[in-house]
């Protein structure tokens, strides 16, 4: 079973549809202790970093989420929850993320529209099984006005340009992480989610 | 890079019917689901839902279009018209739209986008504005006022200065509906995008009066927009979404294609 994090931030239902479409248990879950049953962790996420941060830390998630990770559990971030697993984030103030990659998150400098609302390309600078029948340079759906840069190269999967280059996908082993929305990038979208879903 | 956004308006009438459907001889006529469809697999960059009705039993409707073409649909959705309460929004959302765009209810009630906003994210509201033109003035720099209830009722308000508001209030993109250009098919009001594009920096979508692909391309280029929302250039098969996207790929505009 696929379970999508329900911490209170964002529209989970496309995800769950996504996953459901392509004929995988995929369950919205909002009791931390229901990931012991997942299979595979999904962090979704539409608002701002500090009021999620707070969500996941009084909701009890951090831990379990941790603790899945250590077990292996094949892990996804999206969107604001790819920006959750970095260590911090300058979102209206400074605040701690989940720490589980090195990097910050930063506001896009000026100079580009912000939000970045729309379809932008990928540029794979790694291989991964994410990534698997993704050709370079193909289109996703983004919304957001921060952005990450990995520290570490090797964690860094993809890029997208926009004013500047950024970590559009990030991970290690498992552990991925994507900043657009898979769930609303038709048939390049569903390919990453069924990927991630094929994992073990 | 980011491309430019191609974004097919479907209204929606008493939930059933859309106007101004492409083939209207074709089985699939009226059906907003296979329609929305269609659209999807032409490549058409998000779908719009304009509930023309704006009644509660055609709100019901329109959610339970939404409701359906979220499962087989995987582009973002957005629902307009008739949106007035802050829980008209929730409930919206909730039926699995990604966006609401908001119209009215900003002129009479701003707290609206401060209010949704803060509850669901700045990139899931938008404001919506019909603008008309206000007699030129010489010397003066164009202006346009804002009209509410579909374009009927002055408000005195003018959109340039409207707009900032709403991008303070939480507003994470705008649509600006010319009515002056709106159904003319001569072209969209390219001043009005250009201008508002330079007084604020949430992404414009251009609204009101495509009647060619060279329309497109200009409020795409000239008029600074980051997307362009069409309805009957695509309904009465005049070009389809594919034939719009080649031509702004071959005259230079980035798209997704």
């Amino acid at each position: 079973m696929i379970a999508i994090i329900d911490y209170g931030m964002g529209n989970l239902r496309s995800v769950e549809k996504a996953f459901q479409f392509l004929g995988f248990t995929a369950r919205i879950i909002d009791n931390p202790a229901e990931t012991i049953n997942a299979s595979h962790l999904v962090l979704p996420g539409d608002a701002a970093f500090g009021d999620a941060m707070r969500n996941l830390n009084n909701g009890g998630w951090v831990e379990c989420i941790e603790q899945g990770i250590k077990s292996s559990k094949p892990f996804l971030g999206i969107c604001v929850g790819l920006q959750l697993m970095f260590e911090e984030s300058e979102e209206m103030g400074t605040h701690k993320g989940l720490g589980l990659l090195p990097g910050k998150c930063t506001r896009f400098p000026a100079g580009e529209r912000i939000p970045q609302i729309g379809w932008n390309q990928i540029d794979i600078q790694k291989k991964t099984p994410l990534l698997e029948g993704i050709p370079t340079g193909s289109f996703f759906y983004f919304v957001h006005s921060y952005y990450v840069m990995t520290e570490n190269t090797d964690e860094r999967i993809a890029t997208t340009n926009y004013g500047l280059n950024y970590t559009s996908v990030a991970g290690r082993d498992k552990l991925h992480g994507v900043q657009f929305h898979p769930e609303k990038s038709q048939d390049c979208g569903l390919r990453i989610l069924k990927n991630f879903a094929q994992m073990s | 890079m980011l491309a430019k956004r191609i974004i097919p308006c479907l209204d929606v009438k008493n939930g059933r019917n859309v106007r101004g459907v492409r083939f209207s001889a074709d089985r699939d006529a009226g059906d907003p689901v296979e329609l929305a469809s269609r659209y999807d697999r032409e490549g058409a960059d998000e779908l719009v839902f304009y509930d023309i009705t704006a009644s509660s039993d055609g709100r019901t409707i329109v959610m339970d279009l939404v409701r359906q073409v979220s499962e087989q649909v995987f582009i973002p959705l957005t629902v307009g018209g008739g949106i007035r309460t802050f829980e008209d929004v929730r409930t919206i959302l909730k039926s699995g739209a990604d966006k609401v765009s908001i119209n009215s209810a900003h002129v009479h009630t701003p707290e609206i986008i401060n209010q949704s906003a803060e509850s669901f994210g700045s990139q899931c509201i938008v404001g919506a504005i019909d603008a008309l033109r206000r007699p030129e003035v010489e010397g003066k720099q164009p202006a346009w006022e804002i009209y509410i209830n579909g374009g009927r009722t002055a408000t005195g308000i003018d959109a340039l200065e409207w707009v900032e508001e709403l991008v303070d209030r939480g507003a994470g993109e705008l649509v600006l509906n010319s009515i002056d250009a709106d159904g003319t098919r001569q072209g969209y009001d390219l001043e009005l995008n250009r201008e508002v594009a330079q007084r604020v920096q949430v992404p414009i979508v251009a609204s009101g009066g495509a009647g060619t692909m060279e329309h497109i391309r200009e409020v795409l280029t000239t008029g600074e927009a980051s997307a362009a929302l069409a309805a009957s250039i695509f309904h009465f098969q005049q070009h389809s979404i594919p034939e719009v996207k080649d031509y702004l790929a071959q005259t230079g505009v980035v798209v997704r294609l």
